[in-house]
């Protein structure tokens, strides 16, 4: 006789996804998701800066500047990516969920358990670009291997995000209207200047977005400049995935039960 | 004890008044083949996601083995089978790992269920199938996988809906004949359906949904007896003169949108009095009643609006 899976199965829901990247390995995976982030570091972090030079009151070469700031971006991008497109498609086309929901795996555990898989996911993308920077030669500081973990906790916002996207998208269409987003923030969060440049009004706008936070966090560490700042960021993206998390298991609890 | 005991069971959904289940009544025994009949729309599904403890009743009340599936939903979905409608297969795995994955959910080990995948895919007749990924089957493979999927758990109730529809006769027929074969093995079979040949071959006993509510219950057999007579005598007419033809020959007659149907113990002797009264069908025909004419009888009319 089974025993009912622990955690709502949450577990079998990683597992299952692991299974499926099999073909792929963990090396392949990071190889595609560190792509984009390597060509922005060559474009804007190297090209660039051989104009911008160092950055003022940072005092760091612009490419180191950037490069933590991407790292942040990339992992959110593999969170974000396993969280909205796939999963949805495996609710709305394949049903997945719903054959799931005649085992004894969980509304809950599949929500935990798809999270779980993009913060995984994402924990590939960051050593993969971790790896990147340090060929790069743009390591400021030991402390930067610490903007792995903190990208987990970046993951861990936008991956809740992203899942209660999927569950309130009406269509692929629905999803332009994440990537609205997504752009601007991606462009406009600090993620290739200061936040320093900005009007007051403009800076507090950009000081209420996650990716600002999560920008900030990876930086603060990979650049070794430490403060108790760095604790509101990581306090900024726990709350946010948090309520995210729970505006997801609400909204999946309601989709599955009709 | 009943495997399944429901009364006054109903089921609403929010922001309508319709309930699609409107207070329904039944008991299922341990190895029985117990089927729902009924057109679209009359409840069979809403009932069925009930049984799979996958959706709550909004009123009545339901104990499936003897546990009430609101508060033991889980441990009761541990022990069920489930086939839906959409086979719902992962279709980014293969065969066998279709299986495997399944019984991992039910908290299965690996070294388990790679045994148990052979043992299911030889009963699903798909063990030279096991390394294809699901797209590349065929609909009455993947029916097959499927039911072969809600066995991962040795469950005691397997609930099927509509297991073959949408599948060719000989697909058809081997998924009978596995289904028989899980019956004689002891597994207590609840499926929907809207065949009546299926419901004939399968179902030890059944009951006619129409718009929320039991029509009726029993054996096919009683069924038949009961609402209708030994013989049936179609008769079809030229569009527009279906009606006025019934009421020339009057008796109980049914009028369908595309023929009609002459319920009488002596079919042939219905048939003389039709020539006799000059009517002039297009086909007629003697037959014996099955459970489509009970099935016609207790809910033909909704199917006409």
């Amino acid at each position: 006789m089974s025993r009912l899976p622990a955690a709502g199965g949450a577990h079998l829901v990683v597992l299952r996804n692991v299974w499926v990247h099999k073909g792929g390995t963990p090396w392949t995976m990071a190889l595609f998701s560190v792509y984009e982030p390597i060509l922005y570091l060559l474009a804007l972090g190297v090209g660039v800066g051989a104009l911008v030079g160092r950055v003022p009151g940072v005092d760091v070469p612009y490419a180191a500047f950037v490069a933590p700031a991407l790292l942040a971006t990339a992992m959110m991008n593999s969170a974000l990516e396993e969280t909205t497109q796939t999963v949805y498609g495996k609710l709305a086309f394949d049903r997945y969920y719903h054959s799931l929901l005649v085992t004894p795996v969980t509304t809950r555990g599949m929500v935990a358990g798809e999270l779980l898989w993009a913060v995984l996911r994402a924990l590939i993308t960051g050593v993969g670009f971790l790896a990147v920077i340090v060929v790069f030669g743009l390591a400021r500081s030991p402390l930067v291997i610490l903007a792995v973990p903190a990208g987990l906790l970046t993951a861990f916002a936008f991956g809740a995000a992203g899942l209660a996207a999927a569950a309130y998208a009406r269509g692929w269409h629905s999803f332009q209207y994440v990537q609205l987003v997504m752009l601007p923030m991606f462009l406009f969060a600090t993620t290739f200047y200061p936040v320093t440049v900005y009007t007051d009004w403009v800076r507090m706008l950009v000081e209420a977005l996650p990716l600002y936070h999560a920008i900030e966090l990876s930086r603060g560490l990979a650049l070794g400049e430490v403060g108790p700042g760095l604790l509101l960021n990581a306090a900024y993206l726990v709350v946010f995935g948090g309520v995210m998390l729970a505006v997801a298991q609400s909204r999946w609890a309601t989709l599955m039960a009709r | 004890m009943a495997l399944i005991e429901a009364s006054g069971l109903e089921k609403g959904y929010p922001g309508t008044d319709v309930r699609a289940v409107a207070g329904i009544g039944f008991q299922v025994e341990r190895g029985e083949a117990f089927g729902f009949l009924g057109p679209n729309g009359a409840g069979k599904s809403s009932t069925m996601r009930m049984l799979a403890c996958v959706s709550q009743p909004s009123g009545g009340s339901l104990r499936i083995l003897g546990q009430d599936p609101v508060t033991h939903g889980r441990e009761l979905r541990a022990r069920l089978g489930v086939v839906p409608q959409d086979d719902a297969l992962d279709l980014q795995l293969t065969v066998r790992e279709n299986l495997i994955v399944y019984g991992l959910y039910f908290g299965l080990s690996l070294k388990h269920m790679r045994a148990r995948s052979a043992e299911l895919l030889e009963f699903a007749q798909l063990a030279d199938k096991a390394g294809e990924r699901v797209e590349h089957l065929s609909g009455g493979m993947r029916r097959r996988l499927t039911i072969a999927r809600s066995l991962v758990n040795d469950p005691e109730i397997l609930l099927l809906d509509e297991p073959t529809t949408g599948l060719d006769p000989q697909a058809r027929h081997i998924l009978w004949d596995r289904l028989f074969r899980l019956k004689n093995s002891g597994v207590t079979l609840i499926l929907t359906t809207h065949y009546m040949d299926e419901a004939e071959q399968l179902c030890d006993r059944l009951v006619i949904m129409d718009k929320g509510l039991i029509a009726d219950e029993g054996t096919p057999r009683e069924l038949i007896d009961r609402h209708v007579t030994r013989e049936v005598l179609e008769l079809r007419f030229p569009p527009g003169e279906q009606q006025q033809a019934a009421d020339k020959l009057g008796g109980d007659v049914e009028v369908l949108p595309d023929r009609l149907l002459c319920y009488a113990d002596d079919g042939d002797a219905v048939q003389a009095r039709v020539t006799e009264l000059g009517l002039q069908p297009l086909t007629a025909l003697v037959r014996r009643a099955t459970l489509e004419d009970v099935f016609l009888r207790l809910t033909g009319r909704s199917l006409t609006d």
